[in-house]
């Protein structure tokens, strides 16, 4: 059943919300043990914030868009007296004294917390292996990853955890999960959703979106949670554009993208997927073309020195001090040192260590420098781009999901994981990824609609349409 | 530029990172960040004499909100997450005194 679906049954009282909790509760109480998605189940409060819900159905009152729908929560959105973790030793037992935005936002539309997901630590890595509590396993074969760092959001969905989840995506984050775990996934454009109450990675690009059985439900997710927030100096003033219903693509420009299409390692499969999807396009009245976005080769390389440096910054607060872990020490500095070194784990480590060394002194020009201008290129050539297409195509993740333990013990072969999303982070722009049919394993295989900046109105267009024609 | 990390090297970043690396983790540290700072090599040795930098994808500056007096975070609650608290403060080890 879908999200959309449930809300409209609870609304008229034809369904209780807290019959659909105690569904969902029981799907997790069954499949939870082997597939470890949640770092917290919230039975309880989910429960009665069902009740809370139906009480108000049965007042004549309207809870909302999301009337009764369970949403599962990445454990790096805070949520006021509720355990948030980010996957870390550093933030075990924390309580935020806040909540985040957008869970505010699915609270005030009748949605129902049922958890907070599993993710790599800090949102660092593309496999959730990098937990602290323990990695998320894929739920089409639980012998492979379910890719990250929103891993644990992505299986949610795919297993019928939730309907609906909320992500982070700084690279991909979102996006590869959605692939490799064979559900929708979005990128807004970044500041369309805020940002308040995400636990800081990567500030200038993070962005929080929806994952989803449908591109209709992360489309009412998305209206549900996007728009201007005071709390967040970055948030986008201008209203969105509503998304729309229909699948409609004919007039559009559609450019697949050659650089991310050809990348080294890519399953015939997942480019197979791409074409066919491209050519289904074609069909339904789009114009498709190859087009060159030449900079996007140089992504990888500016994404791995920007974001570790974003990092070594933002995770500077985790000093022993205010909250989370401390370790004692002589004094201050070693009180420090001996806190984060127990309390972070090697991934977060190593971002850090590349982070400080991409902007200490004599290294700066050369790599963090570097980076910021490879950025201003990549921003140029999608300009161009878009001068000629309205959206473009490409494979969301070269690869389908890999087994457990693949890639741990070398960091660069994981990070090209995030080789076809990270072009639209660097952006600043929007993207979704669509399951289309299966590749390797059989496992699923997603393509992924980029669209400029606000350009979400004909990116969900495009999504619909290749959810209709995907086999 | 060479981009291969010394054991000094190492430990130097550590120390600004205020991370008390162990010895294993200095040597592997070492050995892969070095693998990724060769990937990145090829940005490093890209000519993009007057590109300018793009820190930020928004053409936001100087966004302000009313100045307005607000309920802010209550400071008991927060203090109860702290690792050690005293008289409505932050508690932390002795600072004054430190060499040099």
């Amino acid at each position: 059943m879908t999200a959309r679906a449930i809300a409209d049954a609870v609304r008229v009282g034809e369904r209780s919300a807290r019959s659909v909790v105690d569904e969902h509760l029981a799907a997790i109480e069954a499949r939870e043990p082997e597939l470890h998605a949640f770092n917290l189940v919230m039975g309880d409060s989910a429960r009665a914030t069902a009740d809370a819900v139906d009480a108000a159905v049965a007042r004549g009152e309207d809870p909302g868009p999301l009337a009764g729908v369970p949403v599962a929560l990445k454990d790096n959105l805070c949520t006021r007296g509720v355990p948030t973790t980010c996957s870390s030793r550093i933030l075990e037992g924390w309580e935020p004294p806040y909540t985040a935005t957008v869970v505010q936002r699915v609270l005030d539309a009748g949605g129902i917390p049922i958890g907070k997901t599993n993710l790599d630590e800090f949102a660092m890595g593309s496999s959730t292996e990098n937990s602290a509590f323990g990695a998320t396993r894929n739920p089409h074969d639980p012998s492979r990853v379910p890719g990250g760092s929103s891993g644990g959001s992505a299986a949610a969905v795919a297993a019928g955890f939730a309907p609906l989840a909320l992500g982070s995506d700084t690279g991909g984050s979102i996006r590869q999960p959605a692939a490799l775990c064979g559900v929708v996934g979005v990128k807004p454009t970044y500041g369309r959703v805020s940002r308040y109450g995400l636990i800081a990675f990567a500030s200038s690009l993070d962005q929080i979106g929806p994952f989803a059985g449908t591109v209709d439900d992360a489309a009412l997710l998305l209206e549900t949670i996007w728009g201007h927030d005071p709390l967040d100096s970055t948030s986008i003033g201008s209203p969105p554009a509503p998304l729309g219903d229909v699948p409609d693509v004919s007039g559009l420009r559609i450019g697949i993208v050659e650089e991310l299409t050809d990348v080294d390692g890519i399953q015939p499969e997942v480019r197979a997927a791409v074409e066919r999807a491209a050519a289904g396009l074609e069909s339904a009245g789009a114009h498709v073309e190859r087009v060159k976005v030449p900079s996007c080769v140089y992504g990888l390389s500016a994404y791995y020195l920007i974001a570790p440096a974003e990092a070594s910054s933002n995770l500077a607060r985790y000093d022993g001090v205010r909250y989370g872990l401390r370790v004692d020490g002589a004094d201050v500095a070693e009180m420090n040192a001996k806190t984060r070194a127990a309390g972070f784990g090697a991934e977060v480590k190593r971002r850090i260590m590349l982070g400080t060394y991409a902007l200490s002194a004599g290294y700066y020009d050369a790599y963090y420098g570097q980076a910021q201008k490879v950025r201003t290129v990549i921003i140029r050539d999608f300009a161009r781009a878009y001068e000629s297409f309205d959206v473009l195509l490409s494979p969301t993740a070269p690869t389908t999901a890999f087994e457990l333990g693949a890639k741990t013990e070398d960091p660069l072969a994981m990070y090209l994981s995030d080789v076809c999303t990270i072009p639209t982070n660097l952006a600043g722009h929007a993207a979704i990824t669509v399951p289309f049919g299966t590749g390797a394993f059989d496992l699923p295989v997603g393509v992924q609609v980029l669209a400029p900046a606000l350009g979400e109105p004909d990116m969900f267009r495009v999504a619909r349409a290749i959810e209709g024609l995907a086999p | 530029m060479s981009a291969r990390l010394s054991r000094t090297d190492v430990e130097h970043v550590a120390n600004l990172a205020r991370l008390a690396l162990s010895g294993d983790e200095v040597e592997r540290f070492g050995e892969q960040l070095t693998v990724i700072l060769e990937h990145a090599q090829d940005v490093a040795a890209l000519d993009l004499e007057g590109i300018p930098p793009t820190a930020h994808p928004l053409p936001l500056v100087n966004v302000l909100r009313p100045d307005e007096v607000r309920p802010t975070l209550d400071r008991e609650e927060v203090l109860a997450q702290a690792p050690a608290a005293e008289d409505g403060r932050f508690r932390v080890p002795r600072i004054l005194g430190e060499a040099p």
